[in-house]
């Protein structure tokens, strides 16, 4: 029982920190293009 | 040898336990590096004045000659990917991703070499051979082992990846500008130094995917769910082999399908700042045209996702029925936009297009695999992209040289984009009709399940004796 829960905190540790690495690049890089965009519209 | 074996499909092998979730971030691990392709121009103009560093100087290179840098990489893209598309299937994603990682990090670091000893050819073949290579073998690495791990959703998982590709550019972009801006003075021009530094990035970015990545076990399901007890129309449990494939309609409909609507897209993606400013003179500013290109972008990449997931819904063929008929209807309707001056209309069409023409390319893999089955989905989409590099041809030639025949002809300037629009409503209505006569695959062409393994040894079998 308490392997399990360590196996399954350990997973969504390892989730997070997958979805961190590859959304942080892509988030950034489409906030920067979306602000260029909106400049267009002013 | 410790690598190969790191490397191998066995080791791969989910244990129980493994979130089926690590997949798309494994994915987007690759394709969010390979994508940097669509941002390469960034680097034209610096490297067309690396001598004159400030204007181009007479031993400077031309930009028509730098042009062929990116043919060269989306004409290997097709090719490497068809050509090893069954290397990866049989080999396993982590062995394919870190081939990527190789060739993908290494065309920058041979271009970097290039740009010090100022020789072209070297940068066509570190950056257009090599990186191309690179590019084929990263982008249909994932795709197999995504459609696997997400029987039920496979149009949004490979959405997830593909995605990634359309986002790529703009994490390049803004990056490539900085690094070049840092390693830059006033007697050098920093792009060797920016593709040192992206080269080593990428690696390890790609490296990070090839290590997390896993297959699922044989027979593995994802919990709770249950495959349709009836067989579904145009979705299919057997399997058809790489080349057997080749044989049938279904692939070549699949082939023109994807190339006339990537054909139509691609046509007027390099054009949409161009065309904006010459049909809106006045109205539109060159700041706000690239405004709107980054708009653009950002539906081309959304629609990835949003139109592969809704596939999953609605059908494959379903779904390129709505490129088709849309994209017909709005590419007819972006001339009126113009003749009435409405650039809301315009900028609304061209968003509803550039998300139709990323999600052709999102949502072709779970076509194929609902077409051939999951075995070789991977290695078919590698044979696949060969309508891409074809596309990454017909599409600009055919917008630009019809736009100069037009002005040459005495067509004003804002009206002289009229007749490629129509010509791409055309090519539109033919993928329409390509799309309705796809039929589910003879059973003359499926694998014997009993054999599934010996094709791998030798050659392929195939099951029944049926006539078409």
């Amino acid at each position: 029982m308490a392997n399990n829960a360590q196996e399954s905190s350990g997973n969504a540790l390892k989730l997070a920190l997958a979805w961190i690495f590859v959304g942080i690049p892509l988030a950034w890089g489409v906030i920067q293009t979306l602000l260029n965009a909106i400049k267009a519209f002013q | 040898m410790a690598t190969s074996s790191f490397l191998a499909r066995e080791r791969t092998i989910a244990a129980p336990g493994y979130s089926r979730w690590l997949i798309p971030p494994a994915a987007l691990c690759i394709h969010l590096c390979i994508g940097q392709a669509y941002a390469f121009s960034v680097f034209n103009l610096p490297l067309s004045k690396l001598i004159g560093i400030t204007q181009s100087a007479p031993d400077d290179w031309k930009l028509t000659d730098l042009g062929w840098i990116f043919s060269i990489a989306i004409f290997f893209l097709g090719t490497s990917a068809a050509v090893l598309g069954r290397w990866v299937e049989e080999g396993g994603p982590r062995r394919a991703m870190f081939a990527a990682a190789l060739c993908w990090a290494g065309g920058f670091l041979v271009s970097a070499v290039g740009v010090y000893l100022h020789t072209l050819w070297i940068i066509y073949l570190g950056y257009g051979v090599l990186g191309g290579i690179g590019l084929g073998l990263g982008y249909i690495s994932p795709v197999s082992t995504l459609i696997k791990w997400f029987p039920d959703r496979p149009g949004m998982a490979t959405g997830m990846a593909i995605m990634g590709f359309g986002g790529a550019a703009f994490i390049a972009s803004p990056l490539s500008v900085w690094l070049m801006a840092k390693f830059s003075t006033p007697t050098h021009v920093g792009v060797a130094e920016a593709w040192i530094c992206m080269g080593l990035i990428y690696f390890c970015f790609m490296l990070v995917g090839a290590a997390i990545v896993r297959v699922p076990p044989d027979n593995w399901v994802p919990e709770g769910y249950v495959a349709p007890a009836q067989p579904k129309r145009l979705v299919t449990r057997e399997n058809v082999y790489v080349y057997q494939a080749l044989k049938t309609p279904q692939f070549w409909l699949i082939w023109w399908i994807l190339c006339l609507n990537v054909t139509a897209g691609i046509g007027v993606l390099g054009q949409a700042s161009a065309m904006s400013q010459e049909m809106f003179k006045g109205q539109v500013t060159a700041v706000a045209a690239s405004g709107f290109v980054g708009l653009f972008s950002l539906f081309n990449m959304g629609g990835r996702f949003i139109w592969s997931s809704t596939s999953d819904y609605i059908g494959r063929k379903n779904t390129y029925f709505c490129f088709f008929a849309l994209g017909t209807v709005l590419y007819a309707l972006v001339p009126h936009t113009g003749a009435i001056g409405s650039v809301g209309l315009f900028v609304a069409c061209y968003a509803v297009i550039f998300s139709m023409y990323g999600g052709g390319f999102a949502t072709v893999p779970a076509y194929l695999r609902d077409m051939f089955g999951t075995r070789y989905v991977g290695a078919i989409h590698g044979l696949l992209l060969t309508a891409w590099s074809m596309a990454g041809i017909f599409g600009p030639v055919l917008v630009n040289y019809i736009r100069q025949y037009n002005v040459d002809h005495g067509v004003p300037a804002a009206q002289a984009y009229n007749t490629t629009m129509y010509i791409m409503a055309g090519l539109l209505v033919v993928g329409f009709i390509c799309n309705l006569f796809v039929k589910d695959v003879h059973e003359r062409h499926h694998m014997r399940a009993v054999d599934a393994d010996a094709e791998v040894e030798g050659a392929p079998v195939f099951g029944g004796s049926h006539g078409e």
